[in-house]
């Protein structure tokens, strides 16, 4: 367990550190969401309607943002190989790296998601569905995030395949994360299926990272 | 240290890079308190022998067994890359391979002082010299205690007072019952006997 959290606080440790990687994503996703009235017009109802959907792509394309860098710095000064003989599984490894990536590039946009919510208009009751959606639907963003980079990790130049790899995969988060804000009170289909896709993406996803990072270095 | 038991058996290996056989049929076994050398030319596969022991390359043919019969061999590797992150200060550095490697080794502050970094503890890793990141690698080796180590040119980029460094090490960690498999071209300070492995053409 030891092990675990050394992984874990090493990696926020080191975002933090490094003269605010954590910060840039929040700007790129506020900015994102700030762009768009000016490409859709200043018309406030078609804006506040478009919101929850403006919030999810803003999201999603910050968090794709954040990928390379997943795995990328361990494999080029060598932690990664050396982790191989962690007393922890390479598998728990992933899971740390999993759980710190999605403190550092989905935490903060939930953190942020106000700032857009009043640039966009939003009514405070569709604000809290969004953000509760994310708080759902982001640890599949993330584990489908780990994934790509764990399978892009030894391609010298595969920073941009791994948002194109996983982009096709996160269509049905982005469907159950809409229609989870656009449902009708008391109905919970949308939540409960983006809460399954969820649960079952972040407990494959270190099995099937490990598994690239494994047959990547051979 | 009576009856010797081989920590590592090595039968009949084979194994290539891209299209080429680096070596084949390759033999041989490591005892508690023994240091084997790997020489051979530049491309001869030393480096990627060491990475096929540490489990990192898949093998084309041949069996590598570790004492116990165990398929996680307690071992350090020491690449040529060191593991060392530029942003975090030497002790943050320690202090995370020993969380993450198990804590059964020497303190982080302890074994800056047996590498010749004492004092150091508070700097960046990124502001030192390449002798003294290779010293700070070294140092990961002895936070944690792993009976094998595999060392791929331990006295890279290190001056004479880091080759005695290396040579005390290994000496050190032979009597305690360690086997240490070293890839170098230049001599280890090392007292006693070593046995050579050397690679490429002298087959």
């Amino acid at each position: 367990m030891n092990a675990f959290l050394a992984i874990i606080g090493r990696d926020l440790r080191l975002a933090t550190r490094a003269g605010g990687d954590a910060l840039t994503l929040v700007l790129f996703f506020v900015m994102v969401g700030a762009v768009v009235p000016f490409a859709i017009g200043p018309d406030r109802v078609l804006l506040a309607q478009l919101a929850p959907g403006i919030i999810w792509i803003a999201a999603f394309l910050s968090m794709l943002l954040g990928l390379d860098r997943l795995f990328r710095a361990d494999e080029d000064d060598g932690s990664l190989l050396l982790l191989r003989h962690a007393a922890i599984p390479l598998e728990a490894v992933v899971a740390a790296k999993l759980i710190a990536h999605w403190l550092l590039s989905a935490l903060p946009l939930l953190v942020a998601s106000p700032l857009l919510a009043v640039l966009l208009s939003m009514e405070a009751g569709a604000w809290g569905k969004t953000v509760l959606a994310l708080l759902i639907g982001t640890p599949a963003l993330t584990a489908f995030g780990v994934i790509g980079a764990a399978v892009t990790v030894s391609l010298k130049r595969g920073g941009l395949l791994a948002p194109v790899l996983i982009l096709p995969l996160s269509i049905p988060v982005l469907i159950f994360g809409v229609a989870m804000v656009s449902a009708p009170e008391g109905s919970s289909a949308a939540s409960l299926f983006l809460a399954a896709v969820s649960l079952v993406c972040v407990a494959f996803c270190p099995f099937a990272a490990a598994l690239a990072l494994r047959v990547g270095s051979e | 240290m009576n009856a010797p038991e081989a920590l590592l058996t090595v039968t009949d290996l084979a194994l290539s890079r891209g299209e080429r056989q680096l070596f084949s049929g390759l033999g041989f076994a490591v005892s508690a308190g023994e240091l084997l050398l790997i020489r051979g030319p530049n491309g001869a596969g030393k480096s990627s022998l060491l990475l096929t022991l540490a489990g990192i390359l898949r093998l084309d043919r041949g069996t590598i067994g570790w004492a116990g019969g165990d398929e996680r061999a307690p071992l350090h590797l020491l690449g040529h890359l060191s593991g060392i992150k530029p942003r975090l200060t030497l002790s943050e550095n320690l202090v995370f391979w020993r969380a993450v490697n198990g804590p059964t080794g020497l303190a982080p502050e302890a074994a800056l002082d047996a590498t010749g970094l004492g004092g150091l503890g508070v700097i960046e890793a990124g502001h030192l010299s390449a002798g003294q990141t290779r010293r700070l690698a070294l140092a990961r080796l002895l936070v944690t205690e792993r009976t094998i180590w595999l060392l791929d040119e331990p006295t890279a980029s290190l001056d004479t007072a880091g080759d005695a460094l290396v040579g005390r090490m290994i000496e050190n960690h032979l009597q305690s019952g360690g086997a240490v498999v070293a890839a170098t071209h230049s001599d280890l300070a090392v007292a006693g006997a070593a046995r050579t492995l050397t690679l490429g053409g002298a087959r």
